[in-house]
């Protein structure tokens, strides 16, 4: 079986918040121990990591792969590519499909396709009403045997409350998390950008960040009435922070996500309307940017998310508004992500509590950490050397992303799944 | 002097000179266009396509006049009625023309942007005609001509820019032109149609139209876009012309050689009282369609100055 020590590792672990060289010794698929000083002595393969970061692996909650319905923009196998290049182990992937994972025979055959083509760990959500339209509540008990890890209609949100309450105290007793998307569905209905000088100029239809805000509130308030288990996929704004601090202190079962385009993006940079730049919630004004990296920081949010969301040229190759929203993120997370880190924002065990330890907290896993007894899924990399992002060299099938020509900084050296190398750079 | 652009996109791109340049070569046109024999022979030889993805007669008869009174061979192509119903996409159909070589497109399309993206795929020199809510470049700069005429300068005025802000790409465009020129503009509506975040433009914002009109020099109307209106932004159309319909009383308040303007077309007795549209001592409006065809005419000229050197 695999026996692997690591040395001369610049050991990122999230738990400890500790960044330092050192050695982590790995057996069957498992992290055995770690430490400074001299590595012990052991029959194993021994990998001298030569200074770069060894890290837990990325877990991503929120990848949309397009089967069923759309494999040309994404299959499992190209997303299981993409993940093992972007230092993704585990991807917790959407319903937003065609037809919605709604159903366990649907989540048998997503599973069934995941486990068959990916290389990195799948774990799946499915939707929480059917057809995610808002009206009724899917088997969230059978859907959980058969492996669903979280339920979310996604961007769809449930606009009825008495469904939603309903789902909600239902999903408590099952013991589900109810992945949400807090946005107030009347105000931000046809927008596609931020309301604010620039959507002015640009003549965009746009909504208040304020309607961030509303859906929260609503959703906290239900959360106050039924105890459920919430995650709130993406918050963007400086507005909706007092609300989720609130909730948190109040002793609500919640947490927050963010994306990596809304930390690292603002609204400025869909310039003259370019259409990579377009996703869901819009992209943020510069202060709810700072506000949000500085939310990550105190670990207000929880998570950060890469929001995969792969379109063909043909969805956004049409005037701004008509365009389709979303962006792929999978290899281009960590890059993004270190950003950040270069700016004196956020250090990387910050970074990696957000990416690895609090999404596998959430879920429940045992990954995402590098103290004795977690799988060892492992992501190595060399966080300061420069490159041009060219997206044809990404390896999803879609290659809708904003960081096309732009410098960055950070590579992934290799990737290991329960200590079994899936990816190095060549 | 030479015209640095290859498209007539926006205002936003323009400098004061790009603009008074413009302005300048439409004086000449307008002395051409009242001459009898009002032809010239600047753009023969040269194909210009006009395309409408959007409802237009008075701007797209302008276009085609100006190219034809400038020897272009104009085609029309009305393209809501075409190929995007058949599910073509724009850039499809920005393909399909450029094979066919025109020199100049004028484009109109019923979302922002549109036109940009059209011009990036495209060889020859576009002119945006009106893209969504974002731009109309050719009406602020006839409205400019207007102005300078009619004022004997384009800067230092009192602007009052009236109405359904919100959806009108005349208003962006008139808002940079006239604050590229050094003018002081106002913003005068109800807030659902004047949103605050004009402010950051440098414009003062009045929901209160009598305050708003005091001592202006140029009373800008705009048009109440119905099409446009997906719900409930005023409460109907007989409370918004009693609080921000421009008539004689309300004039009052401007300065007293104040002239008035609207793009057109009017809905009378919604956004503007009939009798004073029709006032030859206030209202340019017919003079406004008159300096249209000018600049038009001049803007065009500009860009197939540059395609020629390009040639």
């Amino acid at each position: 079986m695999t026996n692997l020590i690591f040395t001369n590792a610049r050991l990122i672990d999230p738990e400890a918040g500790s960044d330092a060289l050192g050695w982590l010794h790995v057996a069957d698929g498992r992290i055995l121990a770690s430490g400074d000083g001299p590595a012990p002595e052991a029959d194993a393969q021994v990998i001298d990591c030569g200074g770069q970061c060894l890290a837990p692996g990325i877990v991503d909650i929120g990848v949309k792969v397009c089967e069923p319905g759309e494999r040309h923009k994404e299959s499992y196998k190209s997303a299981g590519l993409a993940a093992a290049a972007g230092g993704v182990t585990t991807m917790v992937t959407r319903p937003d499909t065609l037809p919605a994972i709604d159903t366990p025979e649907t989540l048998e055959f997503v599973t069934r396709r995941a486990q068959a083509d990916t290389p990195v760990n799948v774990l799946t959500m499915a939707a929480l009403t059917k057809g995610r339209d808002g009206r009724e509540m899917t088997e969230i008990g059978f859907l959980m045997d058969a492996g669903a890890v979280a339920f979310t209609d996604c961007d769809h949100v449930v606009t009825d409350t008495k469904v939603f309450s309903r789902a909600l105290t239902y999903a408590r007793a099952c013991g589900a998390l109810v992945i949400a998307h807090p946005q107030d569905p009347g105000l931000s209905h046809g927008a596609a950008a931020t309301s604010g000088k620039f959507a002015a100029l640009r003549g965009l239809p746009a909504v208040s960040p304020m309607a961030e805000r509303m859906g929260l509130d609503r959703d906290i308030a239900l959360l106050e009435m039924t105890g459920a288990a919430y995650h709130a996929d993406q918050i963007t704004t400086a507005r909706a922070l007092p609300a989720l601090e609130r909730a948190k202190r109040n002793g609500l079962d919640i947490t927050a996500g963010t994306s990596i385009h809304h930390l690292t993006l603002n609204e400025l940079d869909v310039a003259d309307y370019r259409t990579f730049f377009k996703v869901k919630p819009p992209l943020r004004s510069e202060d709810d940017r700072k506000a949000v990296i500085e939310a990550v920081r105190s670990g207000l949010i929880d998570t950060i998310s890469s929001m995969h969301t792969p379109q063909d040229e043909e969805s956004k190759r049409l005037p701004f508004e008509e365009a389709a929203s979303g962006a792929v993120a999978l290899e281009t997370l960590l890059p993004a992500a270190l950003r950040l880190y270069h700016a004196d924002q956020l250090d990387l065990p910050t970074l990696f509590r957000a990416m690895t330890l609090n999404p596998a907290k959430r879920l429940g896993l045992d990954c995402g950490r590098l103290s004795a007894g977690a799988p060892a899924d492992l992501v190595l990399f060399d966080p300061d050397v420069p490159f041009v992002l060219d997206r044809f060299t990404l390896k999803s099938k879609s290659q809708n992303t904003p960081f096309d020509g732009q410098r960055m900084q950070g590579k992934v050296a290799a990737t290991y799944v329960a200590g079994k190398e899936i990816f190095r750079r060549s | 002097m030479r015209f640095a652009h290859r498209h007539l996109l926006g205002i936003e791109h323009l400098s004061q000179s790009d603009i008074t340049a413009i302005l300048d070569l439409a004086e000449k046109y307008v002395d051409l266009n009242r001459q009898s024999a009002k032809h010239s022979d600047v753009l023969a030889g040269l194909t210009q396509i006009n395309m409408f993805f959007e409802n237009s007669t008075r701007t797209q008869a302008s276009f085609e006049l100006a190219g034809k009174r400038l020897g272009a061979d104009v085609m029309n192509m009305a393209m809501q009625a075409s190929s995007i119903k058949k599910g073509e996409t724009l850039i499809d159909t920005a393909m399909t023309l450029n094979a066919m070589h025109p020199d100049l497109l004028v484009v109109r399309h019923p979302h922002s942007g549109a036109v940009d993206l059209l011009a990036q795929k495209v060889n020859c020199a576009v002119l945006n005609a009106g893209d969504g809510r974002h731009e109309h470049p050719t009406q602020a700069l006839l409205d400019a001509l207007t102005i300078r005429r009619a004022k004997g300068r384009l800067h230092r005025l009192n602007v009052a820019i009236c109405g359904d802000v919100a959806h009108s790409r005349v208003a962006r465009s008139n808002l940079i032109l006239l604050g590229k020129m050094e003018n002081r503009i106002r913003l005068i509506g109800p807030p659902t149609l004047v949103p605050a975040q004009f402010a950051e433009f440098g414009a003062e914002i009045y929901d209160d139209m009598t305050e708003g009109l005091r001592d202006v020099d140029v009373v800008m109307m705009l048009r109440l876009q119905k099409e446009r209106m997906d719900g409930g932004f005023i409460p109907s159309e007989r409370e918004y012309y009693h609080r921000y319909g421009l008539d004689a009383a309300k004039l009052a308040l401007a300065k007293p050689d104040a002239i008035v303007m609207h793009p057109g077309p009017m809905n009378r007795g919604v956004e503007i009282d009939g009798t004073l549209a029709d006032d030859i001592n206030r209202s340019v409006i017919q003079e406004q369609v008159e300096m249209g065809v000018a600049v038009r005419m001049a803007a065009m000229e500009l860009l197939a100055r540059n395609l020629k050197e390009e040639a």
